[in-house]
């Protein structure tokens, strides 16, 4: 059954798919970002394909392995009626990183990109509300993010500089941080 | 029990009163919890060291609880519920988030509460044993005789500087300023 949901998406599709992937059902189509959004109104509205939940939406940072376009955004989507699934990623660069927002698609994805703007700094374009999720505003950064250093620390609030000293010091021997190289 | 009446220090008598009336604020974030509320039933009931009572307002509490990994985002929070409890006032510091950031080296997470306030006692363990807790209460009481809690030690400092003649604002969390 959901070996069609990919043999159909490359007949309609052919020239947005940059490659598709099939592991006993488990099925990914990697996509163009111009044709985002048209691809995913096809699968959730062809009566035979129905995809009208969409289960998780992330994004991962191939900073380490040097990929060209860097950052992938994914989307997980499962049809309630036909109960079968398919896996759309979406290659997005390093200087322009801007994906259609699904939000007139799917509601929950209102909060999911929120989310990744909040840990990836991707932008949606379309969103009606892109701001932080879970960090609060006056964070800088992308903590999810591979060049983000992970020993940094944006604190809102600390006691004066001599407690906290005192504090650190009455913890006494216990070991420094470990540093990022170790 | 009348020992303490006996040494006939006012302040030992109010000390001893105060060691056995623990109102306590739970701060509760996290998996700790699930301890914590063991703590509370009649297998460890810690109503025996006086301090079963939690109130859900930190103006009529005068124990903190930190239960639990506390988030940067939180800090604000955790220091506002500190400082709306009334004095003296004393900090509990469950489990090792809420100590040290336990496991959690990250963006997100406070690398121990007492960087935001003052912390009595600390129990360590992920999560800490009620019999660890206990410990610390019993630790916490002793504190509390001696006159050695956070809060206790800076209206000590106050008035003794008040009497000195020094003045001016002490450096604390406590946010006295003697005049």
């Amino acid at each position: 059954m959901s070996r069609t949901v990919l043999d159909k998406l490359r007949q309609r599709f052919e020239a947005s798919i940059i490659e598709t992937h099939d592991f006993r059902g488990d099925e990914t189509a990697t996509i163009r970002r111009e044709a985002l959004l048209e691809v995913v109104t096809w699968l959730k509205e062809r009566n035979d394909l129905e995809l009208d939940m969409l289960t998780d939406m992330t994004a991962v940072d191939y900073l380490e392995q040097g990929n060209d376009p860097r950052f992938q955004v994914v989307y997980h989507l499962y049809s309630v009626s036909k109960s079968h699934r398919v896996r759309i990623k979406v290659p997005v660069p390093q200087d322009d990183p801007v994906v259609d927002s699904l939000c007139q698609l799917y509601k929950i994805a209102n909060w999911l990109e929120r989310e990744i703007w909040d840990m990836y700094g991707i932008r949606f374009k379309g969103h009606p509300n892109l701001k932080r999720i879970l960090l609060y505003e006056e964070f800088v950064g992308h903590p999810l993010r591979k060049d983000y250093p992970k020993e940094r620390r944006q604190p809102l609030i600390r006691r004066p500089e001599p407690e906290i000293a005192q504090v650190l010091a009455r913890r006494g021997k216990a070991r420094p941080l470990p540093t990022a190289t170790e | 029990m009348g020992l303490e009446f006996a040494t006939g220090r006012l302040a030992d008598a109010v000390n001893w009163a105060r060691k056995f009336s623990l109102f306590q604020y739970p701060f509760v974030t996290a998996c700790c919890g699930m301890e914590y509320m063991a703590l509370w039933g009649p297998r460890y009931d810690v109503a025996r060291f006086g301090a079963e009572f939690p109130r859900f307002s930190p103006r009529q509490a005068d124990m903190l609880m930190v239960v639990g990994t506390v988030t940067e985002r939180q800090g604000p929070v955790l220091k506002r519920i500190y400082e709306q409890i009334t004095e003296p006032k004393w900090v509990i510091s469950f489990g090792v988030c809420a100590s040290s950031g336990g496991f959690y080296q990250n963006y997100a997470t406070m690398p121990g509460i007492d960087h935001v306030i003052p912390v009595d006692v600390y129990i360590p363990g992920c999560p800490p044993r009620p019999e660890a807790v206990l410990d610390a209460l019993i630790m916490l009481q002793e504190k509390i005789q001696g006159g050695r809690g956070w809060s206790q030690r800076q209206y000590w400092l106050e008035r003794e500087r008040e009497r000195l003649g020094l003045g001016g604002e002490i450096s604390g969390s406590g946010q006295r300023s003697a005049t």
